[in-house]
Order: structure tokens, then C-alpha cells, then sequence
């Protein structure tokens, strides 16, 4: 019964948000009271719709490389001949985890120019620490004795991480993902302020024309997706957790 | 026991990367002013001859000592004499392209110097884990590096680089900014903490507030920084408009207040979630003992369950305390000041030097705050209660 109600409750976020990109004016009534002077309710700079996708697809760009390097570096440094860089690779998560997303987007610029291309550097590299992290203790959550058990049945090191080690530490790489995955979302809106197309661009907007109701609009749609985002990634979790179960 | 000669691997890396990098990327970038593009300058063309082959044997002994020498304590001492010799040389660098009395060249250290400056920060930092210091020791060391860099820039070392530069400008703004950067940030931060602590103990107490309340400060996470800031300027503006008092206290749409309510929402979040799990942790067992010598529950919280949660509530802070020196830059974009407004003023104005001028101190703050917090985390949990 519960289960029904959060999902209705997610239909509803979700229809309420492809909605408002969709037809945006008719939402108009509810932000009129947050303008003055006349201006206009909602964005008319660009196309709301046009500028999420933007956004979602620098995002899901960015954590798609940043997934397959962090797992694969997670891998490397958990095999018994890359075991000498997981201190060191540690250390760089913790350390890097330190650097705030605005000094990495800023010093990106000069080396590669305005536009999309610092953005997807900053989010790919604030995306790998957390996927990394969570790689590295999903591999070493397997208990030894599974491991010789797999070894004893004939399985290659190979065979060992793709049909043992891996589904087991599959769960926490997702949740290293939902993370990076959140984090994204709003630190791509920082993006906007080096020329990336984004909902950024509707806040900033906002804050340049004093127009709140551009603000709250740009903030909400980022807001929603990444609740949503964050929802969908967390029932994939729990889907593939009950199979392991069972299996 | 430099035993047998057995290649570091990591050595290797370092070196792979850093030989390259010194032999084909620029050491220093020389420009006639601000705006004009650079000269990329190797090491030769940036120092005389006898300072350049100087700071070449250095490296390359770094390179050997990286590759060959196993001991942590003697790599990491090598790996802390290779930066101060890099850092040596990119200042004389400086100035040495300089005229006397010039003002208007730039000097800037190239990519190959950073990349050089990164793996022996590498070097250091792997050969710190191996170490495994203690806390206070880590703590000194940090204290030790501060210090040297400190005096180095007091003494003008690094004047003629451009980041210096930047800074000889705007050195009164700069003081100014840094001291609003942390307002900003231990404001909020102090401000959260007397929301977040009780409203963490209420929480546990009462199990039934704690999905409702852990779940709207995430969804307050959610939130991108710059659209928190925008949002609150409405609310506060109106308040000022309406208010004298509200806007005699400083209180306006612009600026620190929203900047401030931002932080704040943001940092209750970790604060209330791990007191709410160091509470948890703590053991039925301690609390039924204090109980039965009689305390009254105010006691048992003040004086059991408190102080046995500390170094979870306290990592909450220090998670707290790294977020905020980092969105505390973003606050630059609603007027609020702190170092963001080089870096913002920097993007505007493609100027990577004021960029730096804002990155580099918010980058150090953020890193000492770690250090430090880890290093009082690790002690607490490590006292016997």
C-alpha cells in the first residue's frame, strides 16, 4: 500500500515536471505574483525544454565517462598487481574531495575554452570520486572464502571479477553513481556561468534581471531532476539487491 | 636497505609523467602584459644556466629516490626538498625574466611545472599514507607547510609571478574578501550547529520525526547552489523593504544575508544526520549504567550520549566545514563577496591569475580544514571514554 503511494506520488512529480517544460506559459499565473514591473513570468530567453535536456545530457555525459573510469581504476587498484596505487588513490579521493566544483570549472577555462568543455571536465572529475570510493569497498566487501570457493570452482580471475566480485559490489557502485549522479545536477548550473548551455543559464538570468520567478523556475526543474534522478538510480539498486538476494 | 634494485611502480608513474613534462611542456610562461599571449619558456630559456642545471640534478635525484628508494620517510623528505626547489626555481624564474622597477610583464608558472608540482605532490602524498602519521603529527605538518609558505610569501619570493601580481593589486580587497569568505563560512556553520545538535537528539528520541526530517534536508541538498541564493533574495528583500529594523542589521535582498540562510540550510543536513547515527551508536549498555547510577535523562545526554557520539557528530561538521568553504565561492555571484569574486571577476575577465588569486586560498582553506577536522575526529575516537 505504501509502495502505491510513492508511486503515484513519483508519476506525479514527474508529469508535473515534463508538463511545465512542455507548456510553460500555462504555468504563467503561478509565477505573475513573483515578478515586477511587468516582467515576463516565465524564461522567454531560450527554450526551457531545450536547455534541460542540455543539462541532463552534460550530466549523464559526464557520469557515463566518469562511471567507466572509476570502476575501472577501482578494478585496477584492487587486483593483487595494482594494490601499490590504492593508498596513493585514496588519498587523492579524500584530497580531491576538498577542491570546490567553481576553482575546478575556473582553472578548466584557460585550458580548453568557454563553453561545454569545462563544464564536462569539472563534473567528470567531481563525478569519479565518489563512484571510485564506493567501487573500491564494493570489491573489498567480498569475503575471502567466496572468493576460494570460486577460485575452487575453476573460475579465472577474469571469470572471478565479472560473474562473482562485481555483481556483489554492484549495489554500492550504484549508490557512488546516485551521488555523483545528484552532485552533478546542481554543479552543472554553475556551468553557465563559462557560456554552458544549461537550466544555469535561466538563473542566472534571473539574478542578472532581479526576476525571481526565473530563478525559482530554473532551481525547481534542476531540484526535481535530481530528486527524480536520484529516485529512479535507488529503485535500479534495490531491483538488482533483491535479485542477488534470491539468486 | 635499498636491497635489491626493484623499479617502483609508482616511482615509474611519476617519473613517466614527469620527465616528459619537464623536457617538452612550457616551464614558465612569459608575457609582455596582461593580455597579450604568452611565451612558453623550458627550463633553460627560464633560468640561467648554472640554476637550471642545479634544479635538473634535484629533479633527477627526486626521479631516482621515486624510483629505487623504498623507505616512506626518506621519499617523503625528498618529495618535500623537490617542491621547495621547484617552487626555488619557478620564483627565480620570475625574477629573473623581470626587469627591475617592470610592472607590467608576467611571469607564470607552464603546464610542465604544474604537472611537476603534481606528481611530486603525489610522491609526498603516497609516502604520507605509507607513514601513517599520527594525528598531532599530521596536524604539525601542516602547521610546518603553512609556515614555510607563509614566510616565503611574506619575504616576496614569488612577487614577480603573476598570480602576485593579482595580488599586489588587489591586496586590500584581498584581506577583506578572505575575511567575508570566512564569515560566511563559520557563520552558517554556527548557526547550523545550534539547530542541527538538538534537532539531531529530537530526532532520535523520536523515531517518527526522523524519516520526515532527514528527508526535507535532502531534498534541501538537492537544491543547486546558485538557485538556494537566488531564491532567498525575494523573501529578504520584501523583509527589508518592510522591516527598518531587519535592514539597519544588514539584513538585504543582495548579499551576505542570503548567502548566509544558504549555507546554513545546507550544512543541517550532515550535521542532524550523523547525530541522529552517532547517537544510534552509542551502546543500550552505557546508557542503562548511567541510568542506573541514577542520572536523570538530561545527564545521560549531556554527560554520556553526547560525548560518545562526538567524533560522528564532528566528522558531520568537517563534512559541513569543506562543503561551505567551497559553495561559499558561489555566494560571490549574489553580491556576496568572499574569494569566489576573483574567481567569478577572473572568468569574466579570462584572466587566470585572478582566477588562481581566488582558487588557490579556498583550495588551502579547505584542505587545512580537513586535516585539521580529521586529525580531532581521529583523537576522540581513539580516547578511551
Amino acid at each position: 500500500m505504501r509502495l502505491r503511494s510513492a508511486n503515484v506520488l513519483r508519476v506525479a512529480v514527474l508529469a508535473l515536471l515534463v508538463s511545465f517544460l512542455l507548456w510553460p506559459q500555462s504555468f504563467a499565473p503561478l509565477f505573475a505574483p513573483l515578478t515586477q514591473y511587468g516582467a515576463p513570468p516565465i524564461y522567454d530567453q531560450g527554450n526551457l525544454l531545450e536547455l534541460t535536456l542540455a543539462h541532463l545530457a552534460t550530466v549523464c555525459v559526464a557520469a557515463v565517462a566518469s562511471g567507466i573510469v572509476a570502476v575501472g581504476l577501482g578494478i585496477l587498484v584492487t587486483r593483487p598487481s595494482g594494490a601499490e596505487f590504492l593508498p596513493l588513490s585514496r588519498a587523492l579521493v579524500n584530497i580531491g574531495q576538498t577542491f570546490p566544483p567553481v576553482a575546478v570549472l575556473a582553472v578548466a577555462v584557460p585550458l580548453v575554452g568557454f563553453g561545454e568543455k569545462p563544464t564536462l571536465i569539472a563534473l567528470f572529475a567531481y563525478g569519479l570520486l565518489p563512484i571510485f570510493e564506493n567501487t573500491v569497498v564494493g570489491l573489498q566487501s567480498c569475503n575471502s572464502e567466496l572468493l576460494e570457493a570460486a577460485s575452487g570452482m575453476g573460475m579465472s580471475a577474469r571469470q572471478r571479477l565479472l560473474s562473482v566480485e562485481l555483481p556483489i559490489a554492484m549495489p554500492l557502485i550504484l549508490e557512488g553513481l546516485r551521488l555523483s549522479l545528484v552532485i552533478n545536477i546542481g554543479t552543472a548550473t554553475i556551468g553557465s556561468t563559462v557560456a554552458a548551455k544549461g537550466l544555469g543559464e535561466v538563473i542566472i538570468a534571473g539574478l542578472l534581471s532581479n526576476n525571481t520567478a526565473f530563478i525559482l523556475q530554473g532551481g525547481l526543474v534542476t531540484g526535481l531532476m535530481a530528486v527524480l534522478l536520484y529516485d529512479a538510480v535507488g529503485m535500479v539498486e534495490r531491483r538488482i539487491c533483491k535479485s542477488a538476494h534470491v539468486a | 636497505m635499498v636491497s635489491a634494485l626493484r623499479i617502483d611502480r609508482l616511482g615509474a608513474l611519476f617519473t613517466a609523467v614527469g620527465a616528459p613534462a619537464l623536457a617538452f611542456l612550457p616551464f614558465v610562461v612569459f608575457k609582455q602584459n596582461r593580455i597579450l599571449p604568452g611565451d612558453a619558456l623550458s627550463l633553460y630559456a627560464a633560468l640561467p644556466p648554472p640554476a637550471a642545471y642545479g634544479c635538473l640534478a634535484a629533479l633527477i635525484v627526486t626521479a631516482i629516490t621515486a624510483l629505487f628508494v623504498r623507505q616512506a620517510r626518506i621519499r617523503f623528505g625528498v618529495a618535500l626538498l623537490g617542491i621547495v626547489i621547484l617552487a626555488a626555481a619557478v620564483a627565480a624564474a620570475g625574477n629573473g625574466l623581470t626587469a627591475v622597477g617592470n610592472r607590467v610583464v608576467r611571469v607564470a608558472p607552464g603546464a610542465g611545472c604544474w604537472l611537476l608540482l603534481a606528481m611530486l605532490m603525489l610522491m609526498a602524498t603516497d609516502a604520507l599514507t605509507r607513514l601513517k602519521p599520527r594525528p598531532l603529527t599530521r596536524v604539525l605538518l601542516l602547521a610546518l607547510c603553512a609556515a614555510g609558505a607563509g614566510i616565503a610569501l611574506a619575504h616576496g619570493i614569488f612577487d614577480h609571478l603573476s598570480v602576485m601580481r593579482e595580488y599586489a593589486v588587489n591586496s586590500e580587497r584581498f584581506g577583506r574578501e578572505l575575511q567575508r569568505h570566512l564569515w560566511l563560512v563559520f557563520g552558517s556553520l554556527g548557526a547550523a550547529l545550534c539547530l542541527a545538535l538538538p534537532l539531531g537528539m529530537l530526532c532520535h528520541r523520536v523515531p517518527r520525526l526522523r524519516a520526515g526530517t532527514l528527508g526535507v534536508l535532502n531534498l534541501v541538498q538537492t537544491i543547486p547552489a546558485i538557485a538556494l541564493f537566488g531564491i532567498l533574495m525575494a523573501p529578504l528583500a520584501a523583509l527589508a523593504a518592510n522591516v527598518p529594523l531587519a535592514a539597519r542589521i544588514g539584513i538585504h535582498g543582495i548579499g551576505a544575508a542570503p548567502a548566509v540562510i544558504a549555507l546554513f540550510l545546507y550544512s543541517l543536513l550532515p550535521i542532524v544526520a550523523n547525530t541522529v547515527t552517532g547517537l544510534a551508536r552509542v551502546s543500550p549498555a552505557a546508557v542503562e549504567a548511567a541510568r542506573g547510577m541514577g542520572m536523570t535523562p538530561g545527564q545521560v545526554l549531556a554527560r554520556v550520549e553526547m560525548p560518545l557520539a562526538l567524533p560522528v557528530i564532528l566528522s558531520g561538521v568537517r563534512i559541513v566545514l569543506v562543503q561551505n568553504i567551497g559553495l561559499a565561492t558561489i555566494a560571490a555571484l549574489i553580491g556576496a563577496g568572499g574569494l569566489g569574486a576573483f574567481v567569478f571577476q577572473g572568468i569574466g575577465q579570462t584572466a587566470i591569475d585572478l582566477v588562481l588569486l581566488g582558487a588557490i586560498p579556498t583550495v588551502a582553506l579547505a584542505f587545512a580544514a580537513s586535516v585539521l577536522l580529521d586529525a580531532l575526529v581521529e583523537t576522540m575516537d581513539r580516547t578511551p571514554q
